[in-house]
């Protein structure tokens, strides 16, 4: 490694026993730690953007005296990231005499590997899995899907892969291959904190800590998960000589209730953060899981997503369907106090991947209404695939809708402009106005015209035109009752059902 | 089809079964057996679902793939410096920047080529790197060689081209009206079609594009190149064709093949996309490597290998076809213009095979094909799963389906017209008699497992009652020929060596890309010695053991490298035989091999112990075989003969929904009986044919390339080129194995099985149009691949 910039040591956790690296720099991504100096060669590189899944690792965190297990992108995480982490690898799951891990096993019995080249990453999300299921309890067909929707597979056809998923916790757990647990939880406890000997990979634990540290470096590049920063320096080949790593901070970690209203930490990964907003509106959970794959979800933080303003990141013109709002927060250094300025999600973003945010100012909190009684909200995407893609377009619609007439309106859309956008002349066209087809169908026309998207290799300008208006109409033909004319919401046995 | 998912593998008819929706799995395919068990006991290696040779080490990582091999000391890394333009002259090249990052050691192009600076490749014009002019974006001008690979890749940015734009071909439409070929126009002709389709009762006339597709091999494109003493070279390779490596390395490097050795132990997924695109890494990092005299690895980023390496071709077609009411063709006038990118490659056979497939499974009686292999400005366009098949297939798939909905019948009945005859309408349009046909009661059989009658019926009842979502379905069947067009490369050897405490290993000149043809050799060795399949070991492809090998490609990696391993084991037994009849005095035919023993009509030894005897009696205990396929041949000039040894078949039936607000598409449910004569290893077989069915599937629905208007691959990344993932998988996935053996003396009655299988997925785009129709769309409109835009395009009045 050919490098100016300086570097400071890593220590994680790998197989119980610490491990110590000197001299690595802040921009290295994990996959290059443990395939260039571990020499652990079983992680793969299949793209280096984290959207095949070979590179797959688990890590395991000690919350509240117990493991907490993701699966993520090794490829685009940076190595420092998992500082005080614990690590597993496909090396790390069989037993010393070779038995393998009931996740390896069911996936040899099952004919699970062919090229075997994505194989590791797929061991590593059933892995994730058997830990969090206790042995993989009750892991149907469903959840397997979903769970492994981050690994591509270009041999088997998957048929393979997920009989292993659904059948490794029917196979026994080799003496060998078993987490102890309150071992691993201790090992992390008596790792070195070596926080204050940081210098070029800043990860602070305390809100006011960062702020201070954010004023002090303004020219440290400020990462959450790194889902799409992973990427800069993969694919960009950016160089990053100080990282300001947002995600240790306690209580940016947390997503706490109101009565209004629920308030996200910026440094809550996107998992757990989908989970608050499905446990809201139980609706979205097709949508959460339609977010990329399990493990760019267990890695990427619903604030790096908002912060970043991608035009086609899903979550924001859900959020702004939903009227969140943004806080931003800041160190005051004359008042010697943390300063905040909250704003409408929609008013942060001022262009393409540009906002209102001061050079010292970080995103904290995204604070999103709770459902109100009447709301009627539904989040659509239009991807060429239904999983792990980037939306074409993206729809978000709430309404209130008393005595026949929509009272309250908010419809945020991604695809169609250079930001997530708010659609305010669609709403205009409701607000007030009964709640009939005639109605609809003048927003319908309203929204179409709202915007003028572009075309591109996910959809041309018309194809995204015409689907926003006709995902309004469904909308409409939902709120009127009308079942199972959503695929999203279909399978084959209710499909069949309906004849 | 009778009885499947039997439990008793022993007893069991040959029909296997693997059904991805059974509660109970198919016994043998994907049961789960306690850890430390293995498949159940045979007494022979084969016709079993052993697992895979290498299964145990992938899921613990200890598998190899080339860019995990022990770096040597010296190691250096390159990258690719490509072109951003799709056609211009190169007046120079300022590598001034690159050279002064820290860890470049050089920057090597044309002019550093000791040998010819053209690729040894058949049509001879395609550059090592480019030259005076550059002909795609993406095309290689020159590598970087630094001491790591991200400073390769960095500095390979800073190096400037200085390009001359020059006017781009980029449309297969534009280059046909210019004649811009890579290779004369090629027309095959049977009957009279002009004059057919003047007395046809009613024609069509129609045309129909289909895109490419990206083999996404989730391993990429690597090679890895050593210099040894006296100007000889080591190369790890990452392809299925070493020794063409090995003959465009020693090429370009100006010295003889026999001081080149490629070696490769696996490909992390091959689909044709590591035939020859994988000899291009090779030699680029022999150039630099040679010049340096240090190790030089090339590992393309992902984002590099979409933009430099060739796809599966683009097609559009232009027909006009005849028929009668009752369905039956009587003529076709079908026009094909190939996008072959910017150089031949394979071009030349893939676009023959497309000919050789426009009939699958129908008589086609007054026929005129006209094959345009086009030049554009892009990629060059190399083999994929299928070489052409598929393109040639789905157009005649699209007419009959066409035909049907004209006449306002099942298409299944159609297709059933046309098949190919037994005793007469049996002759292909290139002259070869169909001879192992069992379409009819193939495509009957699956037809009644799957309740397709029936389905179709209550389909269209629920379409009738669904206002946003409709269903399709479809069957359609596959005949696919087995063998290189080519009937040279129709030849194989191997090496079976047999050590004297009794474990073989076994060489050959294929390549393990995961399809598991190093488990089906392995058994077959195993069984011709007697022996348990655990003491044999495949080992890894080496231009220095089996010389001369062809690609493992055209779905004959096992019936020419099993067959060659087959005999080179037969030839040991052979000598062991001899030696134990000349101690138990009988013919050397009364000595058998069996269950690890070796049974004279007087006395049972071990295996161990007769091998240790016969190498203390200075027997020889290993050998070579080789095989080489018979009845074939065929003429280039007027492409008659018989290309193909036999014919694989099966047939598919898929039903989708649609969603005809959004143009968003699922699959639903899959039923698949596909012929694979007595297999060597049916769970490997299956995965064969729901890998294949899958990854057609991706072809024909989510898997766009799309070139921007200045030639620039948009979709070069899995974040915009999409692979089917876990969640499109069908809820019913079902396949049976077709129980009769090959007709044809193959190795142990099995047939070829890479390709044929993804033609399968045609059904899908077959009934992505049939809910197309019955949405009261237009499916005749519907182009290939079938997004959710271009399902609205053809169901909507959307105009896109």
């Amino acid at each position: 490694m050919s490098t100016e910039i300086s570097a400071q040591t890593l220590t994680f956790l790998r197989r119980g026993r610490p491990v110590t690296l000197d001299n690595v720099a802040p921009d290295r991504t994990l996959l290059e730690v443990l395939r260039e100096d571990l020499h652990c060669t079983g992680t793969k590189e299949g793209c280096g953007e984290g959207d095949c899944g070979a590179c797959t690792v688990v890590l395991g965190e000690a919350v509240d005296g117990r493991l907490e297990y993701r699966a993520i992108n090794s490829c685009i995480r940076l190595a420092h990231s998992v500082e005080g982490l614990a690590v597993w690898t496909v090396e790390d799951l069989a037993g010393d005499d070779g038995e393998l891990h009931p996740a390896q096993e069911a996936m040899v019995q099952c004919h699970g590997s062919q090229c075997g080249f994505c194989t590791p990453g797929f061991v590593m999300s059933l892995f994730g899995m058997y830990q969090n299921t206790k042995g993989g309890q009750g892991i149907d067909r469903p959840r397997a899907q979903a769970d492994l929707s981050g690994n591509l597979c270009r041999c088997t056809g998957y048929r393979p892969i997920l009989d292993a998923a659904q059948q490794m916790g029917d196979l026994p757990l080799p003496s060998g291959c078993g987490v102890n647990e309150a071992a691993t939880v201790a090992a992390l406890k008596a790792l070195p904190n070596k926080k204050k000997e940081a210098t070029t990979y800043l990860r602070p634990t305390a809100l006011t800590e960062l702020l201070q540290l954010r004023t002090a470096h303004p020219q440290a590049q400020v990462v959450a998960g790194c889902t799409d920063v992973g990427l800069w320096v993969t694919k960009m080949h950016k160089r990053f000589a100080q990282v300001l790593d947002v995600t240790a901070v306690r209580e940016l970690r947390r997503v706490e209730a109101y009565p209004h209203h629920i308030a996200i930490g910026a440094a809550v990964t996107l998992t757990d953060a989908y989970a608050a907003l499905v446990k809201e509106r139980p609706q979205l959970k097709t949508f959460a899981q339609r977010f990329a794959g399990l493990p760019v979800r267990n890695s990427g933080t619903l604030g790096g997503n908002v912060a970043n303003g991608s035009p086609i990141g899903d979550s924001m013109p859900l959020l702004i369907g939903l009227g969140a709002s943004v806080v931003l927060m800041r160190w005051d250094a004359k008042r010697r106090a943390v300063a905040h300025r909250e704003l409408l999600l929609e008013d942060l973003y001022t262009g393409y991947r540009t906002n209102v945010m001061h050079p010292d100012e970080l995103l904290a909190w995204i604070k999103v209404p709770r459902p109100t009684a009447g709301e009627h909200f539904k989040a659509y995407k239009i991807s060429k695939r239904f999983d792990d893609d980037i939306s074409a377009v993206c729809l978000a619609i709430r309404t209130t809708v008393t005595n026949g007439v929509v009272l309250d309106v908010s419809v945020g859309a991604g695809g169609v402009a250079a930001t997530p956008v708010r659609a305010r002349q669609t709403e205009a066209a409701l607000r007030g106005q009964s709640w009939t087809a005639d109605t609809v169908m003048a927003a319908v026309a309203a929204l179409r015209a709202e915007f003028q998207p572009i075309s591109d290799m996910r959809a041309s300008a018309a194809y995204r035109q015409t689907v926003l208006g006709n995902l309004l109409q469904r909308y409409w033909l939902e709120s009127q009752g009308l079942q199972h004319i959503n695929l999203d919401t279909l399978n084959a046995a209710t499909l069949e059902a309906l004849a | 089809m009778n009885a499947r998912d039997s439990n008793n593998p022993a007893t069991a008819p040959v029909v296997i079964s693997s059904r991805a929706d059974a509660v109970a799995p198919a016994a043998e395919v994907a049961e789960v057996r306690p850890a430390t068990s293995v498949p159940p006991a045979s007494p022979r290696a084969a016709g079993v679902s052993r697992f895979h040779e290498s299964a145990r080490a992938q899921v613990a990582g200890g598998a190899t793939y080339i860019d995990d091999i022990p770096e040597v000391r010296g190691t250096l890394h390159a990258a690719p410096v490509c072109s951003n333009v799709p056609h211009g002259r190169l007046r120079g090249m300022d590598a001034t920047a690159a050279l002064a990052v820290h860890g470049v050691r050089g920057v090597f192009g044309a002019s550093d080529i000791p040998g010819d600076p053209v690729l040894a490749a058949f049509a001879h014009d395609e550059p090592v790197f480019a030259g005076e002019t550059v002909q795609f974006t993406g095309q290689v001008v020159a590598v970087v060689v630094a001491d790591d690979v991200m400073t390769a890749r960095r500095a390979a940015r800073l190096v400037k081209l200085d390009i001359e734009s020059l006017p781009a071909v980029l449309s297969v439409h534009e280059a046909h009206a210019l004649e811009s070929y890579v290779l004369p126009p090629v027309h095959v002709k049977r009957g009279d079609a002009a004059a057919a389709l003047a007395r046809a009762p009613r024609v069509l006339e129609s045309t129909f594009e289909i895109g490419g597709q990206e083999h996404f091999y989730l391993e990429g494109q690597i090679a890895y190149v050593l210099p040894l003493e006296q100007n000889q070279w080591w190369v790890y390779s990452s392809t299925q064709h070493p020794g063409e490596v090995q003959h465009w390395v020693s090429h370009a490097l100006g010295i003889d093949n026999h001081a080149v050795t490629v070696e490769c132990r696996r490909m992390g997924g091959g689909f044709g996309g590591k035939e020859t695109q994988a000899g291009h890494l090779a030699v680029w990092a022999a150039v630099a490597s040679r010049k340096l005299q240090r190790p030089v690895k090339l590992r393309l980023d992902r984002d590099d290998d979409f933009m430099v390496t060739g796809k599966r071709h683009p097609f559009a077609y232009h027909y006009r076809v005849g028929f009668d009411e009752t369905g039956l063709l009587c003529g076709l006038d079908l026009e094909m213009l190939v996008n072959c990118g910017f150089s031949a490659d394979l071009s030349g056979p893939v676009a023959d095979r497309a000919i050789f497939h426009a009939d699958n499974a129908y008589f086609l009686e007054d026929v005129a094909i006209s094959s345009y292999r086009c030049k554009t400005n892009t990629q060059s366009h190399t083999a994929f799963r299928g070489f052409g098949g598929p393109q040639g297939v789905i157009v005649i798939e699209r007419i009959l389906s066409d035909i049907a909905r004209e006449l306002g019948v099942d298409p299944l009945d159609v297709r059933l017209r046309n098949l190919y005859g037994i005793e007469s309408r049996n002759v292909t349009h290139y002259q070869m008699k169909v001879e192992d046909n069992i379409l009819e009661p193939l495509m009957t059989t699956l037809a009644g497992t799957s309740g397709y009658r029936q389905r179709r019926e209550q389909i269209t009842a629920w379409n009738a009652q669904s206002p946003v979502i409709k269903k399709g379905i479809a069957l359609t069947p596959v005949k696919f020929g087995i063998s290189f067009t080519a009937t040279l490369f129709n030849q194989a050897g191997a090496l079976v060596h047999v050590y004297t405490d009794g474990s073989v290993q076994v060489n050959h000149g294929g390549t393990e890309m995961g399809q598991g043809l190093n488990t089906k050799v392995a058994a077959i060795v195993a069984d011709e010695l007697g022996i348990p399949f655990e003491r044999v070991l495949s080992t890894a492809s080496d231009t220095s053991k089996v010389p001369n090998a062809s690609a493992t490609a055209a779905s004959s990696g096992t019936d020419l490298n099993g067959r060659a391993a087959q005999f080179a084991a037969r030839n040991v037994r052979d000598n062991l035989a001899a030696f134990v009849a000349g101690l138990d005095l009988c013919g050397a035919g009364a000595v058998k091999f069996e269950g690890g023993q070796v049974i004279s009509p007087t006395a049972t030894r071990t295996f161990e112990e007769v091998v240790h005897a016969a190498y203390a009696n200075r027997i020889q205990l290993w050998s070579d075989g080789f095989y080489r396929t018979p009845k074939i041949h065929y003429d280039k000039t007027t492409l008659t003969g018989r290309p193909f040894y036999y014919f694989a078949y099966g047939a598919a039936v898929t039903e989708v929904a649609i969603d005809t607000l959004t143009g968003e598409s699922r699959v639903l449910k899959v039923d698949i009986l596909h012929d694979v004569g007595h297999s060597i290893n049916p769970a490997i077989d299956i995965g064969q044919i729901e890998g294949g069915f899958v990854q057609g599937m991706g072809w024909l629905t989510t898997e766009q390339l799309v070139w921007n208007a200045k030639g620039y691959l948009a979709t070069h990344a899995p974040s915009t080129y999409k692979i089917p993932a876990t969640g499109d998988i069908p809820e019913h996935f079902k396949v049976d194995l077709w129980p009769e053996a090959n007709r044809e003396d193959n190795v142990h009655g099995s047939k070829a099985v890479g390709e044929p299988p993804f033609m399968l997925a045609i059904s899908v785009f077959e009934a992505l149009r049939d809910a197309v129709a019955q949405a009261g769309g237009r499916p005749q409109a519907m182009n290939a691949p079938g997004t959710a835009e271009e399902v609205l395009r053809a169901t909507s009045s959307f105009a896109g």
